[in-house]
């Protein structure tokens, strides 16, 4: 239970601090924040490893495994690259 | 690994990816916050691989090369007209993510190796302490349910917007119940994910779930059209965050919840923006029309003979003694690929010494800042492209509007015409400009399929035709003159 409060506080925290954030995010940066913040998301991939390379569970889970791990990776991947790309073009005069 | 550690730097790769968004506050340190939540990630990566016990390698190296490869050749080929498209897929693969790995975590507790796809559904005993002591066996459930319900919408709600912003689905089809139908959906999926986490063996609950919500994904995006997809867009990027973070939930991983926070909260952020610029509420566009007018509004009364319309190389001839033009772009841009000849006449004109600026409304386009990484693409200088609210009061010392491929966002009907459907919209005021040069293909009415008064005002032109010709017309035309 203790363990559960503190990922609770966490998110919690995390919520706010994200509102205060992004509403700094000018509108000009709007697409490269989306396709950055959908390369955080990716984050997933932490927990598809996990369940991916679990040895000794059943073959299905690696499977579902193996899937999660592919797309996760596309997530982190293409949004990175596709977000420097924007941004780079992004210059004052 | 020592499991403080691995904690340690899940951390540290949270406070990278805070560091990330807060690079990308301003666009001069927004390319290095990008690089610093990559780092995060690669953190978070390399630290997960080394605490992992016994190791099955092959599934997770065939994982990454794939998905590498597969995401490499996406970024880099992708053309920044279709950056809608882009975004929608990434947020439908990480659903996708989150939902199989939820079902993983779900199928390793029961332990139990079906060896066909029939012996899936066969139900398995089990209770909920195979997930957790007391409590948290209930709560991990409860997580695996939701993020399996989430993961789901968002992948196939995803893929459908995917289609429709690539115009695969060009008709716009729903649940024949409508809103109604949608919500029955929902509550019999989370009927059957309390089913699961009442009895966790009920695997067919589980698979109910997982088709469920695959459904209702599709029956969600399908009714909407296409100018409503930036509140659609940037609200399953939201869903994609929660289900990260709920998969946080059922791992206890701090660092799936910082990131999913942060993501989730950054698209319901988004969505809200979305939804004030179009002066709607969030429900209304899911599942509402365009609100119906009051009389309907006769398009031929309007323009009839009230429409001038003029060539490019007249509109050439007034730029020339113009001092200010502010130049308002829409999704029609990006259509005919105009912004680096939009570039070129802004160029050509301030050779000449004129003002230009770029007006850019909110919703302009098919997502939150489609029209500024356009124009950004075609190297216009970001300080150069100015928001609603603070270039609105430059239009009355305005010489030359020039509009291309926008229309409801200009429509004064939604400023002055109370009972108009979209009475109250926010719009750039271009009418209070000397003169508006409309560039657009006919009269046709845009999304809200209202004719717009500002076409048939005096001091408005119509230029007729392509918008990348016409302005490369115009720009030959004041180069000459």
């Amino acid at each position: 239970m203790d363990i559960l409060i503190l990922l609770l506080a966490l998110f919690v925290l995390s919520l706010f601090l994200g509102v205060e954030l992004i509403t700094k995010v000018p509108p000009t940066l709007h697409t490269p924040l989306m396709s950055g913040t959908n390369a955080v998301s990716g984050i997933t991939l932490v927990g598809a490893l996990l369940a991916a390379g679990n040895d000794g569970s059943p073959m299905l889970v690696n499977m579902l495994g193996f899937v999660a791990v592919t797309l996760a990776t596309i997530n982190v991947v293409g949004g990175y690259l596709v977000t420097n790309r924007m941004l780079a073009m992004f210059k004052r005069k | 690994m020592n499991a403080n550690i691995v904690n340690f730097v899940y951390l540290l790769a949270g406070v990278l990816f805070i560091l990330g968004i807060k690079g990308l506050t301003k666009p001069k340190t927004a390319v290095r916050g990008n690089l610093l939540s990559a780092l995060g990630m690669l953190l978070a990566v390399v630290v997960t691989l080394l605490n992992m016990n016994t190791v099955d390698y092959s599934y997770v190296i065939a994982g990454v090369v794939v998905g590498s490869i597969v995401g490499s050749i996406m970024a880099l080929r992708i053309q920044m007209t279709s950056m809608p498209q882009m975004v929608a897929l990434l947020n439908g693969f990480g659903g996708g993510a989150s939902l199989t790995i939820a079902l993983a975590e779900y199928y390793a507790k029961l332990g139990t190796t079906p060896g066909s796809f029939a012996e899936l559904l066969n139900p398995v005993v089990a209770t909920s302490s195979a997930f957790g002591v007391g409590v948290e066996g209930t709560v991990a459930l409860i997580a695996i349910g939701l993020t399996v319900l989430i993961g789901a919408v968002t992948l196939t709600g995803s893929l459908v917007a995917f289609a429709k912003l690539q115009e695969l689905m060009k008709k716009s089809y729903g649940l024949p119940g409508g809103p109604i139908g949608n919500a029955l959906f929902l509550i019999a999926s989370l009927v059957a994910v309390a089913l699961v986490v009442v009895d966790p063996g009920n695997v067919a609950a589980m698979v109910t779930v997982v088709v469920l919500a695959l459904l209702l994904g599709l029956f969600l995006v399908m009714p909407i059209g296409g100018a409503d997809m930036p509140v659609v867009i940037a609200l399953l990027n939201s869903y994609s965050g929660i289900a990260a973070a709920l998969a946080g939930f059922i791992l206890g991983n701090t660092v799936l919840i910082i990131a999913g926070s942060l993501v989730g909260t950054s698209g319901l952020i988004l969505t809200q923006i979305m939804c004030v610029a179009m002066n709607r509420s969030l429900a209304n566009v899911l599942f509402g029309k365009m609100a119906e007018g009051g009389e309907t509004i006769d398009a031929d009364e309007v323009y009839a003979g009230k429409v001038t319309s003029a060539q490019p190389d007249e509109v050439a001839m007034i730029l020339e003694t113009a001092q200010r033009v502010v130049i308002v772009p829409g999704y029609g841009m990006a259509m005919a690929q105009a912004q680096h000849a939009v570039r070129e006449l802004a160029d050509a004109m301030e050779a000449r010494g004129i003002e230009v600026e770029y007006g850019i409304h909110p919703v302009a386009g098919r997502m939150p800042g489609h029209m500024n990484v356009l124009l950004a693409e075609a190297e216009v200088p970001y300080d150069k492209l100015v928001e609603m609210d603070r270039i609105n009061p430059t239009f009355e010392d305005t010489d030359v509007v020039i509009v291309i491929g926008a229309n409801d966002v200009t429509n004064p009907m939604a400023r002055d015409v109370e009972g108009s459907p979209i009475y109250g919209m926010p719009i750039l005021n271009v009418d209070k400009a000397k003169t508006v040069v409309v560039i657009k293909r006919s009269l046709s009415p845009g999304f809200a399929g209202l004719p717009n008064p500002l076409f048939a005002m005096d001091h408005t032109l119509m230029v007729y035709g392509d918008g990348k010709k016409a302005v490369i017309e115009m720009t030959t035309a004041l180069n000459q003159a």
